[in-house]
């Protein structure tokens, strides 16, 4: 149980301010991910929700309870390491105790709570090892058990499982996602895996340079990004990006013209926009379409196809159109356009994006209606 | 024979050489210790001698050295436990919690290591009679610690930054207070670096004369004042100079050499981690 409220956080380094006026709600029991660029500020702002670091500037409340003087210990947090930062000269079991040790819980129940806890963990058999003798998923594990045993109100993920091979990862995933659902408590999970984010996600914040580009769903995310650089980070591969300008702006949609002409009609609202303006179209990969040459219409972007990537179930091609920009396409498995390859991409306007110079997108006309399957609960009988 | 082995074989020769070179003169003095003083002071060195215990014994029968041996004891280890009680969260508090002014601190607390000590003799020697310090090992104690204390600093220091930050943090948000941290985490992961930075204060201090000869007369004088009382009288003297010398050196060669392991594991703990 909690929820926690960030209002104008700041912090500061010297006279850089690494964090900007950040101000955040975080209902109970949501799973919370921040993710952004390298450096923008996730595991300071991580770290001073858990108290390691000072807050320079605002409130940060748990449960209503302003924690910024708080130490660590008091707020009622847990936080599991990238490093894992198992205490290497203790047992595993000594280790996952610890907190309860300082504490002065009595040792029978100590040693209570942490086999309940290796139970879920499947930790029993290495209970008397020391972290040394242990594999990188097992020393994740008793770094997540170390937190499970303090029975804390809000979980602190930095980066845990980015030092695990991709397999273990994915096994690790869906065992914290599984906690999460259990334990019913706040969890508040930095990472820098767009599969992470996308699929553990009641609420992905995306920060870039200190600030909160934007919050939503994950879906909501990848459907209405506000901004240029949010619909550049979410998604994998990353959006494509074309210089376009305003043919007209209407009613049922802008459309927009690229540089060889080609007009591409986007259900977006032009509101302020007038012919002539800059803008930048966007359009994801999963989005673009080959064309056979057969089929093609005016619409078509000429190109060439420079990379091609096949991963089996998927084809990721790397094309070149429109005098030198970089368009990237997935596709099928079984495309069988090779490198150097003459090729025609269509573009489907109504799953494009538009974006000002400043950078801001144009508001879609409609929601899409995927963006908004966890929102609301479905009534039953509501199909009928 | 291949490279690797031979370059094994010509860097164990360098490293006996070495050894040997660092060894001898330790070596001559016990072999002195052992000859008659007219032997001593022949000018062709030889090795092949009637080996002798009469400078041993006339050492002993002069001077007391169990007694001086005990006070070096005392003051060597008592000024080590000393230096190390504050050293310890001193460099805790430098290797985790710096601020812009921790590497100034550092070095000039260093630096306090190039002042001559005779420079603060006179104020020292003052405050100690004032104090009714002098001739005391309580004395000795709190001057071998605090000269030794900017060397332990440094090196505590240097072994606490090999601890993870993270592992700190891990135990801070564990509900650690300072003190808990020190004592749950930091001490027990960096037993083989505070292990040798003890074994170098105690060497530093047991080696210590200057303040020993200056500060102390009969009741806390250690093995330092012990030998200095063989030089000076007139005559022969040079083979139980070297008996008094093999016997103010032995306990901390022995103790050196039971502790070697801690030693060359702390001395190597950054490089081989
Ligand atoms: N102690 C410090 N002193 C000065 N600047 C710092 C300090 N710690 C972090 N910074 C700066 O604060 C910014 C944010 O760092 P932070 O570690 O929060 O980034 P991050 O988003 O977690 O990056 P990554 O994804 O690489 O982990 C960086 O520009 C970093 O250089
Ligand atoms: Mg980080």
């Amino acid at each position: 149980m909690a929820t926690l409220t960030l209002r104008n956080i700041k912090k500061v380094y010297g006279d850089v301010e690494v964090i900007q006026d950040l101000s955040l709600d975080i209902e109970d029991r949501e799973f919370v991910v921040l993710v952004g660029p390298s450096g923008c500020g996730k595991s300071t702002l991580l770290r001073m929700i858990a108290g390691l670091e000072e807050i320079s500037g605002g409130d940060l409340s748990i449960d209503d309870e302003r924690v910024n003087e708080l130490p660590p210990d008091r707020r009622g947090l847990a936080m599991v390491f990238q490093s894992y930062a198992l205490y290497p000269h203790m047992t595993v079991a000594d280790n996952m105790a610890f907190a309860l040790r300082l504490a002065g819980v009595s040792r029978e129940e100590r040693m209570a709570k942490v086999g309940e806890a290796a139970k879920i963990l499947h930790l029993e058999p290495l209970l008397d090892r020391k972290p040394r003798a242990l594999s990188g998923g097992q020393r994740q594990r008793v770094a997540i058990g170390r937190a499970i045993v303090r029975e804390p109100r809000v979980f602190l993920f930095d980066e845990p499982l980015s030092n695990l091979d991709a397999a273990l990862r994915v096994q690790m995933r869906i065992e914290i996602a599984r906690l999460h659902n259990s334990l019913d408590a706040t969890m508040i999970y930095v990472t820098h895996d767009q599969v992470e984010a996308m699929t553990m996600a009641d609420k992905i914040v995306v920060m870039n340079a200190g600030h909160i580009e934007q919050v939503g769903s994950p879906l909501d995310l990848y459907h209405h990004p506000e901004s240029l650089f949010v619909a550049g980070f979410i998604g994998s591969p990353k959006m494509n990006f074309i210089e376009a300008k305003i043919a007209s702006v209407g009613g049922d949609g802008t459309k927009v013209a690229l540089s060889d002409g080609t007009k591409v009609a986007v259900p977006v609202s032009g509101g302020g926009m007038s012919s002539g303006d800059a803008v930048t179209l966007g359009v994801r990969p999963e989005d673009l379409t080959a064309v056979a040459n057969d089929q093609a219409t005016g619409g078509d972007l000429a190109g060439r196809v420079v990379v091609a990537e096949r991963l089996g179930g998927e084809t990721f091609l790397y094309t070149e159109v429109l005098d030198g920009q970089t368009l990237n396409l997935k596709g099928p498995g079984a495309m069988t356009y090779r490198v150097n390859d003459a090729i025609r991409l269509r573009i489907d306007g109504a799953t494009c994006h538009l974006f000002r110079d400043d950078g801001k997108a144009l508001p879609r006309l409609a929601r899409n209606p995927m963006a908004d399957l966890d929102a609301e609960p479905v009534a039953p009988g509501a199909a009928g | 024979m291949p490279t690797s082995q031979r370059h094994k074989l010509m860097m164990s020769l360098l490293g006996w050489v070495v050894a040997f070179l660092v060894f001898f003169p330790i070596l001559w003095m016990f072999l002195t210790s052992f000859k008659t003083e007219l032997d001593a002071v022949s000018g062709t060195p030889n090795i092949f001698f009637e080996p002798t215990l009469e400078n041993y014994a006339a050492v002993q029968e002069r001077a007391d050295y169990f007694r001086f041996a005990m006070n070096s004891i005392i003051i060597s280890f008592g000024s080590t436990i000393l230096a190390l009680v504050f050293a310890i969260p001193a460099a805790y508090a430098m290797a985790f919690f710096p601020s812009k002014r921790t590497r100034g601190t550092l070095l000039w607390m260093l630096s306090t290591k190039m002042l001559p000590p005779v420079g603060v003799l006179v104020p020292v020697y003052l405050i100690f009679r004032d104090l009714q310090l002098l001739d005391s090992h309580l004395g000795l104690v709190i001057v071998f610690a605090l000269m030794n204390l900017p060397i332990i600093v440094w090196m505590l220091f240097t072994f606490f930054k090999e601890v993870p930050k993270d592992i700190l943090e891990a135990g801070r948000m564990d509900g650690a207070s300072p003190r808990q941290e020190l004592r749950f985490i930091l001490i027990p992961l960096s037993v083989p670096g505070i292990a040798s930075t003890g074994l170098l204060s105690v060497i530093l201090a047991w080696n210590e004369a200057f303040w020993s000869l200056n500060l102390t007369t009969v009741a806390a004088a250690p093995l330092t004042a012990f030998i200095a009382s063989f030089s000076s009288p007139e005559g022969l003297f040079w083979a139980k100079l070297s008996a008094a010398s093999t016997m103010a050196i032995a306990p901390i060669l022995i103790f050196g050499w039971l502790s070697q392991k801690q030693l060359v594991r702390g001395l190597t703990f950054g490089a081989v981690k």
